[in-house]
């Protein structure tokens, strides 16, 4: 700070003090250096004073003197100048009898608590024959409107002067354009620079000069969301000049079929984002069919618990250091593998190895151990659901054109899908990968060659839960963590296993994905709830055609 | 000649079954009705509906044994027929309230009135003819299961994958029925039904005349099966059930089998809703609910697959233990509801008939990771993921 910065440099850091009033010392600027090192202390001295003048000519009678103080007040920039306007606006702008200070009155309580309009100062109680009002009338209440405007486009805040830049856009005026024009000279804020050029486009669809609108609707195009469509709509309906008109015209068909795409893209955005949670929840599943050939039910509860990790994770953390919650998820992951492994692998070797060769008993078997389950954690935890909180990386959302990405579905999809691969690479190169394959493939002769296919088993069944437990983790972040978490996604799951074949990993991704969108792409047509009783129709039906899914294998293994 | 043809198609411990529960058919209503409430005999009203309600689900878990004991159909959608027949008898019933129901319409049930619908919608026309309710007890399940099975057994959609999808559509029908839009009183179902066929549901006498009459179609759907699967019809489909592959080779057509049974007991799962559901009081989507369908099978496999009078045991035992424990230890039923799937599974593969016919209990490996002998099916499902992947 105490550096003399280049010229270029210097007026971003000194509007940030001082604002508006930038432009009144531009004479200064040859001695920028200089003012710069002491320009704190002057700017506050310098708006303290003109502020106080002009706020003591809104003592005055004379509207047109009342008017100018008005503008004068809001082009100090002067930290209170927006409060005080909001205060003649409301009337609660008050001049003291005895010394004639300016005082803002809070008069909420039977006592009237009034404050120094300019420093802000607590100056105690007073009664009403203290005080005087400072009178307004229509004009200026229209006057102070508009300085109040100005005033937010040009405050040092810069969530706020793109708040203000939006409302404007929603509302220019032709008389807002000289407004406009001022804040885009002075904004250095890119995308809000860009919405004060739209706005000022907006205002200007309505002017007279036919060339003036054109170039408007080139600019409000180019924004091309729907509020753009509704401003060129209107033009095109309410233009006086044929050019115009049908330059808006088009403009529109344009900027809808941009829209159209727009829409296309954003639902499969989140047909991916659904296809990815079925993805994850259904790998698992996919991997014990495929080797084992058994179904188990208690895949459901797996991510359930898996989802209960996070929140005893979660928990834990709040209570003793809140400041690794944004790891929370990271300390959840591994844990949940573990925990729900070891539970598969305890399933595998207590119920499901006494049930080969039979797998319709299996399927109930688990079953009853997803009852089990479930009622366990019920009773732990209780019925209603449990909150699990969303890392900071992992709320809000950004916008890419007209798509809104919310940040929790876009790692959902990266994650579920580096979960995928992961499986794949250990499949392919690890040694329990290659015996997993081998038991997959023909098992009586994996075990001849000395495979220990128990082992096999159990370590496939206790991979299968723990991804599971990964998912949990996972759907904690974007579902309700009830007890009933698994069985809302366990014939979800069983859909993509059995549409996209079975044990085959390429098939769950390509199953999984094509559901989901599939899914999202039906749901503006008839509704969510049909959407879904469509699309299991249509599995039901598929399977009919292809009884084995659509990556099904061939040869001998089959039957 | 009809009975000479019953004696030839049942054995004495299915004459015996029959003889008690035409026996139970009688007793019941007699210490109800008959025997005064001060007497020790006497019955109340609480337990006639409560046994109603166990004829009707026994009746259920024997079309489930049809399908999986004789046939080797696991179906984890029973629960749809059931729900089907009981929304059939529901209309009906709801038709009778007439112009007593809240909004007083003559036409219309109260939720069309409340949802603003102008007239009935097609599908309720008729419904208010018993005689034509009684036709669509049997053709409304029985069509979708012709339906489904039709386009399932000749794509040869078997096993696990069968499970699934008949999983997959009750889900898909219990969706659909939570809809308002469907016409069939969405979230809350059918409900506040006041008589049918002129006889008031709450009086005694009729609640009686309900469950007797629950008995013997449960008479009739054991005879009927009985016939069945004693016939050369049924010795094929234990052969389908068995072998398939063996007896397609042979030249029978094992879906026409399957369907025919899947069929029938579709049907029957039906007349079971359609008893249940006076008795009740009340049917909504909720019956669609896959977990209720998986109950069902468990019954099956408690009282015995494939014995019949097995699945009817098993479907009042384990009712009757569920009565007692969501009175008694409500946190414990599905605890002893889980535990007992797996039990079941594991210990009891032929249920209670089972372990009084004294069969064995396969012994099994009990070191941890020791080998195991593999079954002939057990390469059966299978995949190349070395090719794939």
């Amino acid at each position: 700070m105490g550096l003399p910065p280049s010229p270029k440099v210097a007026p971003s850091f000194y509007r940030t003090y001082v604002g508006v009033l930038m432009k009144r010392f531009i004479l200064f600027y040859a001695f920028l250096p200089f003012l710069l090192l002491v320009s704190p202390l002057i700017s506050q001295a310098e708006t303290t004073d003109d502020i106080e003048v002009y706020v003591e000519v809104l003592k005055s009678k004379s509207t047109k003197q009342k008017t100018e103080a008005i503008q004068n007040i809001a082009k100090t920039g002067h930290v209170r100048a927006g409060l005080i306007l909001e205060a003649f606006l409301g009337g609660k702008l008050y001049s003291l009898k005895e010394n004639g200070a300016i005082v803002i009155i809070n008069d909420a309580a039977s006592d009237i608590e009034i404050s120094n309009a300019i420093s802000g100062e607590d100056l105690g109680v007073a009664t009403k024959k203290q005080i005087k009002k400072l009178r307004i009338n229509n004009k200026l209440r229209g006057v102070v409107k508009a300085s109040l405007a100005e005033l937010q486009l040009s405050h040092p805040d810069k969530e706020k002067r793109m708040a203000a830049a939006l409302s404007k856009f929603k509302s220019a005026g032709s008389s807002d354009i000289p407004l406009l024009e001022n804040a885009i000279a002075s904004e250095e804020n890119k995308s809000i620079k860009k919405i004060l050029i739209e706005a000022k486009a907006a205002a200007e669809l309505s002017s007279n000069d036919s060339a003036i609108q054109l170039a408007a609707i080139k600019i409000i195009e180019k924004r091309g969301d729907s509020q753009a469509l509704n401003l060129l709509t209107q033009l095109s309906q309410s233009a006086e000049n044929e050019q115009v008109k049908n330059e808006a015209k088009q403009a529109v068909g344009r900027v809808e079929s941009s829209l159209a795409l727009w829409d296309i893209s954003q639902t499969l955005f989140y047909g991916l984002s659904l296809g990815s949670v079925l993805l994850l929840a259904a790998i698992g599943l996919a991997i014990t069919f495929g080797v084992m050939g058994v179904i188990n039910m208690a895949h459901g509860e797996m991510i359930m618990i898996g989802a209960y990790t996070t929140f005893i994770v979660q928990e834990v953390i709040r209570n003793s250091m809140p400041e690794l919650f944004d790891a929370s998820l990271f300390i959840a992951l591994p844990l949940a593998f573990l925990i729900t492994g070891l539970i598969g692998i305890g399933i595998e070797r207590g119920i499901i190895r006494f049930l080969y060769g039979r797998p319709l008993e299996t399927l109930l078997a688990t079953w009853g151990v997803s009852l089990f389950l479930q009622q366990a954690v019920r009773s732990i935890f209780g019925p209603s659901n449990r909150e699990v909180g969303n890392p900071s990386w992992m709320s809000g959302s950004f916008e890419l054109g007209q798509m809104a990405i919310t940040y929790n579905r876009l790692w959902i999809i990266i994650f579920s899908l580096g979960v995928l691969f992961m499986l794949m690479l250990a499949m392919k190169y690890t040694s329990f990968g290659l015996r997993m394959r081998a038991v997959t493939q023909n098992r009586k002769m994996a075990g001849s060659m000395g495979i220990k296919t128990g082992w096999v088993d159990a370590l496939t069944f206790g991979l299968g839960s723990g991804i599971a437990g990964i998912a949990g983790v996972t759907l904690s972040q974007i579902d309700n963590v009830s007890p009933n978490l698994g069985q809302s996604y366990i014939i979800d799951s069983f859909m993509v296993v059995v549409f996209g074949g079975v044990g085959n990993l390429w098939g769950t991704l390509v199953g999984a994905m094509s559901l989901g969108v599939f899914n999202k792409f039906l749901e503006p047509a008839v509704g969510a709830v049909l959407a879904k009783i469509l699309v299991l129709v249509l599995i039901i039906l598929f399977i009919q055609k292809r009884p084995r899914g659509l990556f099904a294998l061939k040869g001998r293994a089959v039957e | 000649m009809l009975s000479r043809y019953l004696l030839k198609k049942l054995d004495i411990s299915a004459m015996w079954f029959l003889a008690v529960l035409a026996a139970i058919a009688l007793l019941v209503p007699a210490l109800n009705l008959l025997v005064p409430e001060t007497s020790a005999f006497h019955l109340s009203t609480y337990w006639v509906v409560l046994l109603g309600k166990y004829a009707c689900y026994a009746l259920l878990a024997l079309s489930v044994d049809l399908v999986w004991g004789y046939a080797g159909i696991l179906s984890l959608g029973h629960g749809a027929f059931f729900a089907l027949g009981g929304y059939v008898m529901g209309m009906y019933l709801m038709r009778q309230i007439g112009s007593r129901g809240v909004y007083g319409d003559p036409i219309l049930p109260d939720f069309m009135v409340f949802l603003n619908w102008p007239e009935l919608p097609w599908f309720w026309l008729g419904s208010d003819v018993f005689a034509f309710t009684l036709i669509m007890i049997l053709f409304v399940p029985g069509l979708l299961a012709f339906a489904f099975g039709w386009f399932a057994f000749r794509s040869r959609v078997t096993g696990v994958y069968l499970s699934i999808i008949t999983q997959a559509l009750t889900y898909a029908l219990m969706l659909a029925f939570f809809r308002n839009n469907m016409g069939f009183g969405g979230n809350n179902g059918l409900t506040d039904f006041k008589d049918i066929l002129g006889f008031s549901l709450q009086d005694d006498g009729t609640r009686a005349a309900l469950f007797s009459i629950s008995i013997v179609m449960l008479m009739l759907g054991f005879i009927i099966c009985r016939a069945i699967i004693t016939s050369q019809f049924g010795k094929a489909l234990i052969a389908v059930r068995d072998a398939e592959s063996r007896v397609r080779f042979l030249g029978y057509k094992a879906e026409s089998y399957k369907l025919f049974v899947w069929t029938v007991s579709a049907m029957m799962a039906g007349v079971a809703g359609a008893l249940y559901v006076p008795q009740v009081g009340i049917i909504n989507p909720s019956e669609f609910a896959p977990a209720n369908s998986i109950e069902t099978v468990i019954w099956v496999a408690v009282g015995g697959r494939g014995t019949l009078i097995g699945a009817v045991i098993g479907a009042v035992s384990v009712n009757f233990a569920k009565t007692w424990f969501t009175a008694a230890l409500p946190e414990l039923w599905l605890f002893a509801l889980g535990t007992l799937f797996i039990v079941v599974t594991i210990f009891m593969p032929k249920g209670i008939l089972g372990l009084f016919a004294g069969h064995k209990i396969k012994p099994f490996n009990l070191s941890i990771f020791g080998k195991k002998s593999v079954d002939a099916e057990d390469g059966g499902v299978g995949d190349n993921n070395a090719k794939s992947s």
